[in-house]
């Protein structure tokens, strides 16, 4: 294998981390109006992800960071091509982030109810973003031979991006819903179970057509394998969340992801931005790589540092594996501390 | 859409160097006050001294409030060299991207995970090792300014590449690249100047407590812990004090080391920053100027200068020459030539002459007020450590409301340095290295730098929407600090505990016993999700 398609690979692994680690907490504050009937368990489902939301973030600007550092021409062609859902995307982030620690300044249920809906409308509209990116590069952007975007505003946006951003947010919150079952003990979990019940069937359609689409495009046999994994596991994740095994149906959906991502990824190789215009003006891996002193380089620092962020992440979520609990609620102004 | 006149490149310009003066107004506070945090955390670890706790506590809180604001507004910045600065990604891409992706694997994870394990760590994993959980973090934030200024340094002097055969910098020795001389003097300058930032804020608040407890007679009445309030706030403006009297040094000193260099590798800045037409030996280093409104011409100029004192940093001795602006312009006219080339890439400004003169007012009062402000930041140290030597307490209004207003100093000051350095390479965004020979030198003019495809419009619709998201932002976490800065410290000595099952509390307090301070301290470190 040679750099350029190592670092493909580097890049494709850190998106897909980026959905799997980031979805979950996504998926989790998209459902605190849906799950989180009271406060007390609001705040149980935020506490879930509070540890872990903001290591999971940093995929998302690692896994940009690499797509500068090892193809900027994929980078410079994409972006700009995307600025206003990109643009989107930052503002959701942002309010997010600041939602997240903000909440705890007062003790106004109000306030902590206002800081709880931005983190679900951030995360909702960072997910449905990132969706529609991502939606929009596999399936072709507007670009002439310079790479440049050709039209207006919102000439790189269709029904590409529609599917994307469909894809993430189904994806997201049955994998939210499948995290508190595996991380929360009450009513929030039995909630949380019976929701990926129901919904995740549905909710792996727009994801499997995105892949299934990529596929058919561009694919090889073994993406076709894949695609298929992705399918089954769809099924075998529904039958775990029936018989109660949330670790599996847990593993089972992010099963469902991985193998839906090898199969867009593996498919779109050595392609990074497809050209709707003209297939010639599609930007390669080659096209858009960096020289391979510099990937050289940062082939070393990535073997040595990943493993080193991997161990740490892992023991942090070993640190916070128990499951955890809601306080008996007293009333809604008075509301449980510590917990 | 011609709103204001400005095409993309103005508005991209603008939007960039709003964004960025505000992300740095959090990250030295953060960078300076995550080191004192965690050497408080430190000494109650060794110590076990109810006041240590307490200050990590408060101190940590404060930290935490403007971390998060760090990282949102710092997110902006990683994605905008691809929005907005294609043509500019495109071109150092070999070099630039590189470092951003290291600065996201070796510093971000680390300051991320290892800050979420302290904060929720407390009473949950060993009290060492959650001790060097935030120092872990701490060293994420240095290591990230690190890696971000070796970035910044590469364009004000690109070192270790050589011109590809596509006419962009090909990177060929990393190492160099890692230690170049700007870099490592603009690192330590930075670092020094946030422990400044962090050191004047203790001092602003910890006096303001200190007069506000002892006008209350907090001091002798309040027997359970106010004692130890008073040596929190006491200690605060003792460790600020000292810590930013220390750093300010330090900032002269790496000032001088980047100044010199400066006049090396960006001659222009730095006669611009002096307003200095003509080359004079010796060179006078100018105190106060002013201009005709709105030119640019030098010799609309008039300044009160002190003689010899800018050969002296220049070159350290009082006599050396200094080349002013109009020898320099026109020497860089002769290189990189008197228009823009005429290429589409330039848009409008092909064909157009190039002003190699950065914006004089810009970067001349950028410059004082960094230098100004980064006084005043002394000098209020000094009179706090004064005003509180051995167990005085200050009630001056002047003084503390006065060292309470120059917290903002050292902030603006910082902003200040930024304006500076990044106005004073302009027209450049690469600019040429001068220890290179012309015909293997890199450079890069800013107005080549821009997204082709974007339009001014969509520019304008990024910028204001982030602009009153951060000032909607700025003013709630300025609100926040109020607020926790008017309550002081409200903790008792308990160490906090992770969250237990039921309502009872280890101290054996239900909830409902337990005032709201208390539980709003509790909560933030002790987490109350």
């Amino acid at each position: 294998m040679d750099l350029q398609t190592l670092w493909f690979a580097a890049v494709a692994v850190l998106w897909t981390g980026f959905l799997l680690l980031e979805g979950f907490d996504f998926g989790v504050a998209a459902l605190l109006p849906v799950l989180g009937r009271r406060t007390a368990d609001r705040h149980l489902m935020l506490r879930t992800i509070g540890p872990v939301w903001d290591g999971n973030e940093v995929w998302l600007i690692t896994a940009a960071g690499a797509v500068f550092a090892a193809f900027p021409g994929w980078y410079a062609t994409w972006l700009p091509a995307l600025y206003l859902p990109f643009v989107v995307v930052l503002l959701g982030l942002i309010v997010r982030a600041v939602a997240f620690e903000w909440r705890h300044s007062s003790h106004d249920p109000r306030w902590d109810a206002t800081w709880t809906r931005v983190i679900t409308g951030g995360s909702l509209v960072a997910a449905a973003g990132v969706g529609a990116a991502l939606g929009a590069t596999t399936l072709g952007l507007p670009i002439d031979a310079d790479g440049t975007r050709v039209g207006g505003a919102f000439a790189g946006l269709g029904w590409s991006s529609l599917l994307g951003a469909a894809a993430v947010l189904g994806f997201s919150v049955v994998h939210g819903a499948l995290f508190l079952a595996l991380k929360t003990d009450g009513p929030v979990r039995l909630r949380a179970r019976a929701f990926a019940l129901r919904w995740s069937p549905v909710a792996a359609l727009p994801l499997l057509a995105w892949a299934g689409l990529v596929q058919l495009r561009s694919g090889t046999t073994v993406t076709a394998v894949l695609w298929l994994v992705a399918a089954l596991a769809v099924v075998v994740t529904w039958t775990r969340v029936r018989l109660d095994r949330e670790g599996q149906a847990f593993a089972g959906w992010a099963t469902v992801l991985l193998a839906s991502a090898a199969t867009l990824f593996g498919s779109a190789h050595p392609v990074v931005v497809p050209s709707t215009i003209d297939p010639a003006f599609d930007v390669t891996i080659a096209q858009a790589s960096v020289s391979d002193y510099t990937l050289t380089v940062m082939t070393w620092v990535a073997a040595v540092g990943l493993p080193v962020v991997l161990a740490y992440q892992a023991w942090t979520y070993w640190v916070f594996r128990r499951r955890l609990t809601a306080e008996p609620e007293h009333d809604d102004s008075a509301e449980p501390v510590a917990a | 859409m011609d709103l204001l006149g400005m095409d993309t490149l103005d508005v991209a310009r603008w939007q960039f160097g709003i964004t960025t003066v505000y992300h740095f107004l959090m990250v030295p506070l953060t960078i300076g006050l995550g080191i004192l945090v965690a050497v408080m955390h430190t000494m109650w670890v060794r110590t076990g001294k109810p006041e240590w706790l307490r200050m990590t506590r408060f101190w940590g809180r404060v930290y935490l409030v403007n971390f998060v604001l760090g990282v949102a507004t710092g997110l902006v910045q990683e994605f905008q060299f691809g929005l907005a600065w294609s043509e500019y990604s495109r071109f150092v891409g070999d070099v630039f991207g590189s470092l951003l992706a290291m600065e996201a694997l070796l510093a971000f994870f680390l300051e991320s995970t290892f800050l979420g394990l302290w904060i929720f760590g407390w009473g949950r994993i060993p009290k060492k090792l959650h001790l060097a959980s935030l120092w872990a973090a701490v060293i994420g934030s240095i290591v990230s300014a690190y890696f971000i200024i070796a970035a910044n340094s590469w364009m004000q002097h690109p070192v270790g590449v050589v011109v590809g055969e596509d006419g962009r910098p090909q990177q060929v020795d990393f190492l160099a690249v890692l230690t170049n001389n700007t870099a490592l003097a603009a690192f330590t300058h930075a670092i020094v100047a946030a422990l400044v930032v962090a050191g004047a804020l203790l001092v602003g608040i910890g006096l303001y407590q200190l007069r506000k407890r002892k006008l209350a007679g907090a001091s002798t009445t309040d027997v359970s812990g106010g004692r130890v309030d008073d040596t929190v706030w006491r200690r605060s403006v003792r460790v600020g004090g000292w810590v930013s009297l220390a750093a300010f040094v330090l900032v002269a000193v790496t000032g001088d080391w980047q100044g010199k260099l400066m006049y090396h590798q960006q001659p222009l800045k730095m006669s611009s920053a002096e307003a200095l037409c003509e080359t004079e030996a010796p060179a006078p280093f100018s105190v106060f100027a002013w201009a005709k409104l709105g030119s640019n011409e030098c010799d609309d100029v008039h300044s009160y200068t002190i003689p010899g004192l800018l050969s002296f940093l220049a070159h350290g001795d009082f006599s050396s020459p200094v080349p002013g602006i109009e020898e320099l312009q026109e020497e860089y006219a002769a290189v990189y030539g008197e228009t823009y080339p005429d290429d589409p890439s330039f848009g409008e400004r092909a064909g157009e002459p190039v002003d190699y003169t950065p914006v004089l007012a810009a970067t001349y009062w950028s410059f004082r007020m960094m230098i100004g402000l980064g006084g005043v930041s002394a000098g209020v140290a000094a009179y706090a450590l004064w005003a509180t030597r051995r167990g005085r307490v200050p009630t001056s209004r002047i003084g503390v409301y006065g060292s309470l207003v120059a917290v903002g100093a050292p902030f603006a000051a910082n902003a200040a340095g930024w304006v500076f350095t990044e106005i004073g390479r302009q027209p450049f965004v690469v600019y040429p290295n001068p220890d290179v020979p012309v015909d293997e030198q890199v450079w890069f003019f800013t107005a080549q730098a821009v997204s082709p495809g974007v339009t001014v419009a969509e520019v304008w619709t990024s910028l204001i929407s982030l602009g009153l998201l951060y000032g909607a932002l700025a003013v709630v976490e300025l609100a926040i600090l109020v607020r926790l800065f008017r309550r002081g410290v409200t903790t008792g000595d308990t160490t906090p505990t992770p969250p237990a099952v039921g309502s009872t509390r280890t101290d054996g307090r239900s909830d409902d016993d337990r005032s709201d301070d208390e539980r709003a301290d509790d909560d933030v470190l002790s987490f109350a999700y």
